[in-house]
């Protein structure tokens, strides 16, 4: 599947520009984090990798065809989307979309329920849990296919410290077990927690891009500077 | 005032002494009503959905159409459907006119756009709130449309239940293709309006009355059995 290509890649919404052009090559393994100031684009340039919005320029291509690629890549949103329904009947989703049987999923999804310290809610409707909870369901959701591509957007936005933990940790057992990640983030701490390189992203363009210690201890540019020492970037 | 007792009266004797007259009438109502919302929601429930989730030529059209036919005068509809199926018309040949199956055609006729429309504003906002997780999961269209009639399935009932209070008090439509012939046709709407003519008010408001509880029944049945308005429901 790897590497994934973004060649000359950009969006406009209603004919006005929000990214790009974008160049930019992603390879196996690793966890690769967006940063940047708000509005900089990293949700739009996640969706875009992903391809759940239209370019008006540009590609992303892969090793592997296009529609091979898609069904090895899952996506965790930043608001976490429950569907009405109870969280195995949730988690074991995206299997029985992928013709996997009823049983073999529920067993899948309870597997993973245990996993995340949600066995105790596996009949719940999903959408009436915390936001913790939810969030931990919308990233167990998108490994239990076992994708080699994952994208999170702000996966612990608004998360307390334990969540974010939990969080981390499924994330760190995931990218260990061979799933590549990019995902954005505002929290510098969880960027040098778990970032092997780093984007650096500003005004729709990528400012910086380069491996996680050298954007921490000699950052490239000037914005990336500030934005690290926690200045405003405007 | 002694019109309105006497009804009352009357309708408790009636259907404490399960009249045979009453009980024939009341059967044949729900039966022609519960056959038209059957077809109709067959139609109007995926059609919703198709129109909440994809996008094409004369989607908007189509739309407003259904909307403004919410208003359908039933007596004009009766009118149309008598000429279609009289001997004289294109669907004449079949005999279906003066029968219970004349009736149930008017009534899918009425109620079909009626369910649509509200349908169609229940999955609409579902779509909207489902729309990025579906995408990302690279679902297929068909799969979409059954995720949003399963996940939907609490509000598309409101939908059907507005569709069945339509079709059980709708007398105009019926009682033109129908004729309110007795023992074949007559149901509880026709025969309210033949005892008024008659100036027999007692009657009349007890056939009334036993229309509203018959109606008021398959609500909370309804309702009852689709669980709604139970807590961590929808």
């Amino acid at each position: 599947m790897f590497p994934m290509t973004v060649c000359d890649l950009s969006v406009k919404v209603r004919q006005k520009h929000i990214i790009g052009p974008i160049n930019l090559t992603i390879n196996e393994g690793g966890i690769t984090v967006l940063m940047g100031p708000n509005g900089a684009g990293k949700t739009t340039l996640l969706k875009a990798l992903h391809g759940i919005i239209r370019l008006a320029n540009g590609q992303v291509t892969f090793a592997t065809p296009a529609k091979t690629a898609q069904e090895q890549q899952s996506f965790v949103f930043q608001s976490p989307i429950m569907l009405r329904r109870s969280v195995l009947e949730n988690l074991a989703y995206p299997l029985m979309i992928n013709g996997q049987d009823k049983q073999s999923a529920m067993e899948r999804a309870r597997t993973w329920a245990t996993k995340i310290g949600l066995s105790a809610h596996m009949d719940r409707p999903a959408p009436f849990l915390s936001g913790g909870e939810k969030q931990k369901i919308a990233l167990a959701r998108a490994l239990i296919t076992s994708p080699k591509l994952l994208f999170l957007d702000e996966p612990s936005a608004s998360l307390d410290g334990a969540a974010t933990v939990e969080i981390e940790a499924l994330l760190s057992e995931a990218q260990s077990t061979g799933t590549t990640i990019i995902m954005s983030t505002h929290n510098i701490g969880q960027a040098r927690r778990m970032a092997s390189s780093v984007l650096f992203m500003k005004d729709g363009q990528i400012d910086a891009h380069s491996a996680a210690n050298a954007f921490f201890d000699t950052p490239p540019t000037q914005d990336a500077q500030k934005f690290i020492a926690g200045d405003i970037v405007i | 005032m002694n019109d309105l007792w006497n009804g009352i009266q009357q309708a408790i004797w009636l259907t404490l002494t399960l009249d045979a007259d009453l009980v024939e009438i009341s059967l044949r109502s729900l039966r022609v009503t519960l056959s038209a919302l059957f077809v109709s929601c067959l139609i109007a429930l995926p059609l919703a959905a198709i129109l909440a989730v994809r996008r094409f030529k004369y989607r908007r059209l189509i739309i407003s159409t259904l909307n403004a036919l919410m208003g359908l005068p039933p007596v004009v509809v009766g009118l149309i459907v008598y000429i279609l199926l009289s001997r004289s018309g294109p669907f004449g040949v079949l005999g279906l006119l003066f029968s219970t199956h004349a009736m149930v055609i008017a009534q899918v006729i009425i109620i079909t756009p009626l369910i649509t429309s509200i349908a169609h504003q229940s999955l609409r906002e579902l779509w909207s709130e489902y729309h990025d997780l579906l995408i990302s999961m690279n679902t297929s269209k068909w799969q979409r449309i059954k995720t949003l009639l399963w996940d939907g399935r609490r509000a598309l009932m409101t939908a059907s239940l507005a569709g069945f209070g339509r079709a059980i008090g709708e007398v105009g439509a019926i009682m033109i293709v129908g004729g309110n012939i007795d023992h074949a046709t007559r149901v509880l709407t026709t025969a309210i309006s033949l005892e008024t003519s008659k100036g027999d008010f007692a009657l009349a408001l007890a056939l009334g009355f036993v229309l509203i509880a018959l109606a008021l029944a398959v609500n909370f049945t309804t309702h009852w059995l689709g669980r709604t308005e139970r807590e961590g429901r929808w």
